[in-house]
Formats: structure tokens, sequence, C-alpha cells
């Protein structure tokens, strides 16, 4: 199953430079280590012992995976995968 | 050097003294590569808190893609500190993560004088650059 996944510019030194990629699986855990498989690292930039990293977005088609399943989230042929990182900050 | 726009330096500076005592936050568009600041875009702090921020996750979702339809960035990422000076805290350096942009701190600590500044941030690295604004 194909699944697109869009990497932002911060990433795309894992993609070669390119702005999307296309991956495989029935979760987007699947998804994430099938990609890790063609580019190395990118499942660390991700995914940590807990889970999605905290400061990491990932969405599927248009709605944040925190709200659906996190990582066991399904996903099927033709669904976008999208990953931003988090803005955010603060004064300490 | 950041060049901005009279109309959009007041409108952040305007979204920081109204959210004050919170952190308010946002995000000025360009065209991709042009390096310049036109399309003024307040978003939520999701934290509503007086020391930290972070955009909503859908908001944000929508706002990038709106830019990537566009084909826009962000070409600048402001945020407020409400008690201590325009300066990225650790916090700040650690989160971020749009290497092209704009990285700009208004402070509301004080009523009468802006603090408005400008900063890159690659790698942990923090760069303070020019502001010229132009009207």
């Amino acid at each position: 199953m194909a699944i697109e996944v869009r990497i932002p510019t911060i990433l795309r030194t894992y993609t070669g430079g390119e702005k999307a990629v296309e991956g495989s699986g029935d979760t987007l855990a699947e998804v994430i280590s099938d990609l890790d498989g063609r580019h190395p690292g990118l499942q660390g930039r991700l995914v940590d012992e807990s889970g999605l990293r905290r400061f990491v977005n990932v969405y599927l088609n248009d709605e944040d995976v925190r709200f659906l399943g996190g990582l066991e989230t399904k996903v099927s042929d033709g669904d976008t995968v999208t990953v931003l990182p988090a803005v955010a900050g603060g004064m300490r | 050097m950041l060049t901005i726009d009279r109309e959009i330096y007041e409108q952040i500076v305007a979204h920081a003294r109204r959210d004050h005592p919170d952190e308010a936050c946002g995000v000025v568009a360009g065209p991709a590569g042009s390096d310049k600041a036109v399309r003024f875009v307040e978003m939520m702090n999701a934290e509503r808190s007086p020391t930290f921020y972070r955009f909503d996750s859908q908001e944000q979702f929508r706002v990038w893609r709106e830019m990537d339809d566009n084909d826009e960035e962000p070409v600048v990422i402001y945020h407020s500190h409400t008690a201590t000076e325009a300066y990225p805290s650790r916090t700040d350096i650690s989160y971020a993560s749009e290497p092209n942009a704009h990285y700009v701190l208004v402070s509301t600590r004080d009523e009468e004088t802006v603090e408005f500044r400008s900063y890159r941030i690659l790698d942990g690295e923090v760069t303070e650059e020019e502001v010229e604004i132009t009207s």
C-alpha cells in the first residue's frame, strides 16, 4: 500500500531533498519503520522509546494523529501523512 | 538582515501587546525563496501561557498547507517574551525547526519601549541580525 509522506524542510536531509516520499504499512508505526529502511535516521527524528516525539506533529490526511491512535493509527492506500515540526518555545 | 514593512511590524507588536501577559506567536509568510515577509498570520498560543508558546497543531497544519498551496514559506516566525528580554531562550533554540526563517522576538516587559529583535537559529546556533523597517 502506498502512503504519501510529506517531509518538512528540516528533515529533507534524510530524503535527499525530497518533499514527499512513499511508504507502506497498515499503521503509522509500520510506515515510519518502512521509510527508515530507505531513509536511515528518519525514524529516530520522529519517535523515541515513549512514542511520537513531543515536538513533532504528525497528521493523517488533515488530522493530528494524537487525536487518532498515535503511532497505532491505521493507514490505508492513498492516505497522506504530513510531518511538521512543532513551533514552540518559551522564556526559559 | 530582516527587512520588514512597517505595517507588518506594527501588527506583530500589537499582537504581542494584546496577548500580554501571555506569550503571543505567529508567522509572516512570503514567496518561497524570496526572503520577503508579506502575509501576516496571527496564530493561537495553544499553551496560553506567560512563559511558553506552542502553535495549535491543527491551526499550524492549515496554515502550513495554505503556504504550501501558495508556494510560500514561513519567512518570519515570531513570538513574545513577557517578562524577559527579546533574546531566544534555551527552549526557543532547541525547538527552532525552520532553517530558512527569521526568528523574531518581541518583549512586552516594558509598556513604553518596544524590543523587536531578529535571529537566525540553525543547529542550536543563534545569530542576531539587523532589522530594517521599511514603509
